[in-house]
């Protein structure tokens, strides 16, 4: 083991610059993977709070018994699909209209707007046959008059995320296999260089693994710097990004930790399937 | 030790380079290896190495056969065998000794004798003084016994010489062929190929003709009741 980590650390030494410009490579190919996922991770930010907003909404009849209206709001809060219920008396909707409406504030009085059940959803149930069902079913209280929640906007809203989901999976495959092929490339660049290297080891009986292990502790580490380097770039594009167009998010320690990771795989994959092919042709 | 029984040889691209060739080399014997250019020598030395395999017949090394050999088992007969070439294939940017100590690292040897191993086969190839030299700082006779101390750090059975003074002037070819007598005189077999008839023809080594793929001549064979030799147990 020691020797394995002695021959690494000497291919690095002896190649500095072959090193460096695979682990740019690395870097560059999981940049440009990681700028992606960031703006993927910020458009399903951006679709999520505006999900949050989706709500139905109940309007009650006049004269409804409050206790029947404690009573349906028990009902519908224990729901599957529903994150919560909250009762909206006349006065309540009358305060509200006209903190919304400003300088037409006074064109209503109570008497105008009707008591109303305010119902949201919890995250996974907002689809819209669900929003659907979930209004159906509020519609057969008797003394519910109508049901409302923006059909067609939920629609579009739900069609909007199916394609920003479709996008970010084929374009993170794509950017991914774009990645991994260049980083492949890179490694087994390095592999040919020591060509003679690996010829000399097999003539003096060096088995296969012996000799893949320098190679794939190599790759290894080459993925780790380029992932670490990657972020690097990602955050200062981030911050960048940030300071003069428009506030993102930048990745929870989850993906972090994963880039890193995906960078490592990638790295001792490039080298593992390099290594292989040479061994099996020399 | 090395038996060749009825071996043939054909690349998919090269075409046949050898045809029917049986021979058998005992052990610590010395034998010669001659022939003109592309008749075949270097494919009978990579059958030994087993860096090929015959497609027709048997090559068996050290109790081993190339037909049922696995990947695995390579490395290991490596071990047991030294090779070595006319342009020496010595690490470059590696001093002489770290060359040698190179070949006892990758084959997994204790690692508290290589130095005393390595000191020990620098000298006895006469080179004690310039163990810390680059291989370009040495001559082309000296990096020959670099190449043949390294053949040597597993205490092989034979040692494989491929035009192993090819490269080199008369004197130097000298030197070399002289450290290669010692190594044989020591115990070790040698099956050494080469096309100096100057080298072949003043010693009294046996001597194997190959010419276009075929065995011409072998002095065992010619000297020897041919039948006899023939049922000789490997």
């Amino acid at each position: 083991m020691r020797l394995t980590l002695r021959e690494t650390l000497l291919a690095f030494r002896r190649a500095p610059l072959l090193s460096a410009l695979s682990v740019m490579t690395i870097a560059f190919s999981l940049f440009s993977l990681g700028l992606f996922v960031l703006v993927a991770v910020n458009i399903r930010d951006a679709l999520q709070q505006v999900e949050e907003r989706v709500e139905i909404r109940a309007y009650v009849a006049d004269g409804t018994p409050v206790e029947a209206l404690a009573a349906a709001l028990g009902d519908i809060g224990s729901f599957p699909e529903v994150a919560r219920a909250d009762g909206i008396s006349q006065e309540e909707a009358l305060e509200r209209a006209r903190a919304e409406l400003g300088e037409f504030r006074d064109v209503f009085d109570a008497a105008f707007l009707p008591a109303s059940i305010e119902v949201r959803l919890k995250p996974g149930f907002r689809d819209p046959e669900t929003v659907g069902a979930v209004a159906a079913r509020i519609r057969t209280y008797p003394f519910v008059d109508d049901v409302r929640f923006g059909e067609e906007w939920v629609r579009k809203l739900y069609n909007i995320r199916n394609l920003a989901t479709a996008a970010g999976i084929i374009l993170g495959v794509a950017f991914a296999a774009v990645a991994i092929i260049i980083i492949g490339a890179t490694i087994r660049m390095a592999v040919l260089a020591r060509g003679r290297e690996i010829s000399i080891m097999r003539l003096v009986g060096a088995t296969d693994g012996f000799i893949r292990r320098p190679f794939l502790l190599e790759g290894l580490a080459k993925g780790v710097l380029g992932g670490i380097l990657a972020l690097a770039l990602t955050y200062f594009a981030h911050s960048l990004i940030s300071r003069t167009l428009v506030a993102t998010r930048f990745f929870d320690e989850r993906i972090i930790l994963a880039g890193v990771a995906f960078g490592a795989l990638i790295g001792l994959l490039g080298s593992a399937v390099s290594v292989g092919r040479h061994l099996r042709r020399v | 030790m090395i038996r060749f029984m009825h071996v043939s040889k054909e690349y998919a691209r090269g075409g046949l380079a050898l045809d029917d060739v049986s021979f058998h080399i005992a052990k610590g014997e010395f034998a010669f290896l001659t022939g003109p250019s592309g008749a075949g020598k270097s494919t009978i030395l990579k059958l030994v190495y087993m860096e090929e395999f015959p497609t027709e017949g048997d090559v068996r090394v050290a109790g081993v056969h190339a037909g049922t050999i696995r990947r695995g088992e390579i490395a290991q007969l490596r071990r047991k065998l030294g090779v070595v070439f006319q342009d020496f294939r010595l690490l470059e940017e590696r001093t002489a000794a770290q060359n040698i100590a190179f070949a006892l690292e990758v084959t997994d040897a204790p690692r508290a004798n290589i130095a005393t191993k390595v000191s020990r086969l620098l000298t006895q190839v006469g080179l004690s003084s310039k163990a810390n030299a680059l291989p370009r700082e040495l001559s082309g006779g000296e990096q020959q016994r670099v190449a043949i101390a390294r053949a040597l750090v597993n205490d092989p059975f034979v040692l494989i010489a491929d035009e192993p003074t090819g490269n080199l002037d008369d004197r130097a070819t000298r030197g070399v062929f002289q450290l290669l007598r010692d190594i044989n005189a020591a115990g070790t077999a040698v099956l050494m190929a080469t096309h100096n008839l100057e080298l072949v023809r003043r010693s009294d080594y046996r001597v194997i003709e190959i010419n276009r793929g075929q065995l011409v001549y072998d002095s065992a064979e010619a000297a020897a009741d041919a039948a006899v030799d023939r049922s000789t147990p490997a």
